[in-house]
């Protein structure tokens, strides 16, 4: 059995009673917990607990074996597409094609994501993240860290109000850290809600935190 | 309390039907910086279809004999050999994720990706299959008759083989299995196209098997999209 944090289950996104197996294994089962407007809660947990597969099933990439995520009360379904417009996934792989420049990459994503947006728009958030002059490269050239941060302008320029961050930090410098610590602060001060898996040591304070202990 | 949310997310009114275009301009644009891979799917086809000239003698009204299935198999070959990649390194990189994560609707996106792979692929091998008949003595007609039967025929193969790609993503020994799931489906396909071009070479009217073809094709179109979307979200679960 999987202990959690039992919370008020008051804010727009919700899960209730989520029970995932992986092959013989039982992840977790019945896992509630619910994410205010404007909160960031922090997923915890040894490797192999479930902290991705847990995110992959709030984005409905994975199906649970039982369980519902709501969002605003209304349970989302396997291909909702309200879901798809509300979550933003940035996995372990960096969802960066190796052969296109940054500049590319980031418009590929943010079209996928349904904005239009300016080439402007993209180049300024590039140099936001703290790659100015590295938008023309391959990103095969760029290193771990680097390739991070582009993920950091898609967060930059996303309308999603909820993001399922699994280790953002990974790779990432200091400045880097400082950076994206600005990002989620910023989009939760607007409402936004944010779900972060991680091992490192995250540089807000003020999130609360669900520790997954996994099951025999 | 969740008003700013909400807000945000109405802002993302999106026409179904624009993710058709993202799709295709993404995968094309993807291509464009592969250029060598586009290559080698003709560079293969050009290879094999000269392979039989030289194992099978020089004699013309043999080979002419056996021109459309030798051209037609050899087009089912190279498909086979690209329909790998129509996936797996959207699926390494995880931006196959961000494809299923998409808020337009996955089939449209499907659809986009199909498309792009045929014009990378199939329209490639449709649009030089003159050079390729020309070497087994076919004259202008029936040079026609094997192009327009390629331009009907490989988009199935592109969409049917989809299906079969998007199946095996992930799995050990996918690309043979693939291999194994999708011939048999390519059958039809192979036997209205290269029939078409035999009637072609004995003087008969080659609209039924074109039409046939063509038939399949729209049936594909219409409803592979779905199959390939449902077959990603099984793979990626």
């Amino acid at each position: 059995m999987t202990t959690a944090v039992q919370a008020a289950a008051t804010g727009p996104l919700r899960a209730e009673g989520l029970q995932v197996t992986r092959g013989p294994r039982q992840l977790f089962s019945e896992l509630s917990f619910g994410i205010d407007s404007g909160e960031i809660l922090v997923l915890r947990g040894a490797n192999g607990t479930g902290k991705t597969t847990l995110l992959r099933v709030v984005a409905g990439l994975t199906q649970p074996d039982q369980g519902s995520v709501q969002w605003c009360g209304r349970a989302w379904g396997a291909k909702d597409a309200e879901r798809r417009s509300v979550c933003l996934y940035l996995g372990h792989a960096h969802a960066l094609k190796e052969e296109l420049s940054a500049l590319q990459n980031l418009k590929l994503a943010l079209a996928l994501d349904g904005i239009e947006a300016g080439t402007e728009a993209c180049a300024h958030a590039l140099d936001a993240c703290g790659l100015a002059g590295r938008h023309a490269v391959q990103v095969r050239r760029l290193s771990q860290g680097q390739k991070r941060r582009v993920g950091l302008a898609r967060l930059a320029l996303s309308e999603k109000p909820l993001w399922l961050l699994d280790e953002p930090t990974n790779a990432l410098d200091a400045e880097g850290i400082e950076r994206f610590s600005a990002l989620i602060l910023g989009h939760t001060a607007k409402g936004g809600i944010a779900a972060v898996a991680t091992h490192l040591p995250m540089p807000f304070q003020s999130a609360r935190e669900l520790r997954l202990e996994g099951s025999a | 309390m969740s008003s700013v949310s909400l807000e945000l997310v109405e802002q993302s009114e999106l026409a179904p039907e624009d993710g058709f275009w993202v799709a295709l301009k993404r995968d094309l644009a993807i291509a464009m910086q592969n250029k060598g891979e586009l290559a080698q799917a003709l560079a293969f086809m050009a290879i094999v279809v000269s392979l039989f000239p030289l194992a099978v003698g020089p004699e013309a009204q043999l080979l002419k004999r056996i021109a459309p299935g030798v051209v037609w198999v050899a087009a089912l070959l190279a498909a086979l050999l690209t329909l790998p990649r129509l996936f797996a390194s959207d699926y390494q990189d995880g931006t196959l994720e961000q494809v299923l994560l998409s808020p337009y609707p996955l089939p449209v996106l499907c659809a986009g990706k199909t498309l792009a792979h045929w014009l990378t692929t199939g329209l490639p091998l449709a649009v030089l299959a003159p050079l390729f008949g020309l070497q087994y003595g076919l004259n202008g007609d029936e040079l026609g008759v094997l192009v327009a039967s390629l331009m009907l025929g490989t988009p199935v193969l592109s969409m049917l083989g989809a299906i079969g790609a998007a199946l095996t993503l992930g799995v050990r020994g996918g690309s043979i299995l693939m291999a194994l799931l999708v011939l048999p489906l390519f059958v039809p396909v192979l036997i209205f196209g290269a029939g078409a071009v035999e009637q072609a070479l004995s003087g008969q009217d080659t609209t039924a098997n074109l039409s046939l073809l063509g038939a399949v094709m729209l049936a594909g179109a219409v409803l592979t999209p779905v199959a390939i979307a449902a077959a990603l979200r099984i793979s990626l679960d």
